[in-house]
């Protein structure tokens, strides 16, 4: 019954158990390249519970709905108050990111683990890797795809306050290269936090600790930072010691490169000092992200398969 | 009290190197202070404004989550509960033993290191009295209604965080009323009242703040014993 002649597992191949006689597949296979793009889409899907069930669909989905009302309410406020002599937007974009951090951190803190830690803790790792993905590919793929839902969640708010402005009718251009602005700020600020949440995430396969830590990292840092640079500013009146305490929160460090990129106004008690020490922000942050992304493919480099 | 459920629940949130973790979580209370006031110039109100924000407004929140969902929360999560059911012991007497873990871990953790940033930043006896007794009531209210949460559902960490983060900062301060069912505006009352005037403002009055806390941690003790009775285990996703 089994016809060994068709493609079948030849002798040679000790490593069959059990042949039924059923032919192997034997056309071309996807590369590596696919895969990973594979799981980043998958992960994508996952972190907004997409293809998941409706309790996993709450939490992303409300908090994008949180960010989102802000937006529409700042929109609509434009389209009425162009009327009123209203010039632009009554936030700026760059701020869009600061104002709406808690939902952020949330969004955050409940995406990152569920990336990473359930991988972790059923010990799925090995079946990704038994594929021609590599443990850097699987790092890559991960991040790449909390940052892109982190940008999106940003991003698609930032699209409604600019649409609003368009149809209030305000400069066009000067909306655009602010527009612009706010989403390269996005793109820092979905880097930055999709970094450190994810390092956190991959040390734990306990969800709870993961979203525990990350909420704690991102809002504590925050909440220190702002509180003593607010102290600093003004009760020690010491401006320059202010700005440079917001290297010390991610927060404040990405809107420290937006204040010295594009002269926005700072979020937090006291922007960066003026000058190239802006420069040292964005050093950071990349620094900060390369030295994430180091941690994390040395995480998965101890991974057992 | 059960003395092995205590040894238990202090193993699970204080074992390994998460003792560490708290630790240095604890840390930057202390840090704030040292700093505060090596900087010197400012004065003792403004610090200590500092330091309420950071404490009251972030910290014991999120360090209320952290041991009160962690006292239990992990052992349902992974159904290891089950052992601890199936003992011949009062589900009370178990919320009671795991209860008095976590907020002796508060008290450890955040409400001493509070007290010793007040110190460090000049305040006199009353106020750092007022903080660590503020510290403490909050500290234990949180811990009572996160070990609630944890046991009557799954994804206590979220809506504990939404409760700390989104209703006591946003809603707190855009609706008034809203403060009277926030818990850092008891503590703050309890502060108040113990601390010299003008250090503190409260917007809830201190009869009700304390009537409020005790009922709290009263009331969501026994709850939380009586929903471990009827704890299902199942998983949902």
């Amino acid at each position: 019954m089994s016809s060994p002649d068709v493609q079948g597992p030849d002798a040679a191949h000790s490593g069959v158990i059990h042949d039924i006689g059923y032919r192997g597949y034997t056309g071309p296979r996807l590369e590596r390249r696919a895969i990973a793009v594979g799981l980043y889409t998958h992960t994508l899907r996952g972190v907004f519970g997409l293809g998941r069930s409706a309790k996993s669909k709450v939490v992303p989905f409300g908090m994008a709905a949180v960010m989102l009302l802000p937006a529409i309410v700042i929109a609509a406020v434009s389209v009425v108050g162009s009327g009123q002599g209203l010039t632009e937007p009554v936030l700026a974009y760059t701020r869009f990111a600061m104002t709406t951090q808690a939902s952020l951190a949330i969004f955050l803190a409940v995406a990152a683990p569920n990336a990473v830690s359930l991988d972790l803790r059923f010990h799925t790792l090995p079946l990704y890797l038994s594929r021609p993905l590599e443990r850097p590919d699987y790092v890559r793929a991960k991040l790449a795809a909390v940052a892109t839902a982190v940008f999106l969640l940003l991003a698609v708010p930032l699209l409604v306050m600019y649409l609003g402005a368009v149809a209030a009718q305000f400069d066009a251009g000067e909306q655009t290269v602010q527009f612009l602005q706010g989403l390269v700020g996005a793109a820092l600020f979905s880097a930055v936090l999709a970094s450190i949440a994810l390092v956190i995430a991959s040390l734990t396969g306990r969800r709870g600790f993961g979203i525990a830590g990350i909420i704690t990292v991102l809002t504590l840092t925050y909440a220190v930072v702002s509180a003593a640079q607010g102290f600093v500013a003004f009760d020690a009146e010491n401006q320059a010691l202010a700005g440079w305490l917001g290297l010390l929160s991610p927060m404040t460090l990405v809107d420290g490169v937006q204040v010295w990129a594009f002269g926005a106004e700072p979020s937090s008690p006291a922007g960066p000092p003026p000058g190239a020490a802006g420069a040292v922000f964005l050093a950071a942050v990349v620094l900060l992200v390369t030295a994430c992304y180091a941690l994390l493919v040395r995480r998965y480099r101890k991974v057992k398969v | 009290m059960n003395r092995t459920i205590v040894r238990l629940a202090a193993r699970a949130i204080l074992g390994g190197k998460r003792v560490w973790l708290l630790a240095a979580l604890s840390l930057v209370l202390v840090a704030i202070g040292v700093g505060t006031a090596a900087l010197g110039s400012g004065s003792s109100a403004a610090s200590l404004e500092a330091l309420q924000a950071i404490a009251f407004s972030t910290f014991l929140p999120l360090f209320g989550l952290i041991v009160g969902t962690g006292v239990i929360g992990p052992e349902i999560d992974d159904g290891s509960i089950v052992h601890l059911l199936a003992k011949p012991v009062s589900r009370h007497t178990i919320v009671q033993s795991k209860l008095a873990v976590a907020v002796a871990a508060i008290l450890g953790f955040a409400v001493l290191p509070t007290m010793v940033a007040a110190v460090i930043m000049g305040a006199d006896a009353a106020t750092v009295l007022a903080f660590g007794v503020g510290a403490l009531a909050a500290g234990a209210v949180y811990c009572v209604l996160f070990l609630l949460l944890s046991v009557v559902t799954r994804h206590a960490v979220i809506i504990g965080l939404v409760y700390a983060l989104v209703w006591e900062s946003l809603v707190g301060s855009v609706i008034p009323g809203a403060r009277n069912v926030s818990v850092q505006q008891w503590a703050l009352s309890v502060t108040a009242s113990i601390a010299p005037d003008g250090v503190v403002t409260a917007n809830v009055g201190v009869a009700l703040a304390w009537f409020l806390i005790v009922a709290v941690v009263a009331v969501g003790t026994w709850y939380a014993g009586s929903r471990l009775r009827v704890l299902v285990l199942a998983s949902d996703d």
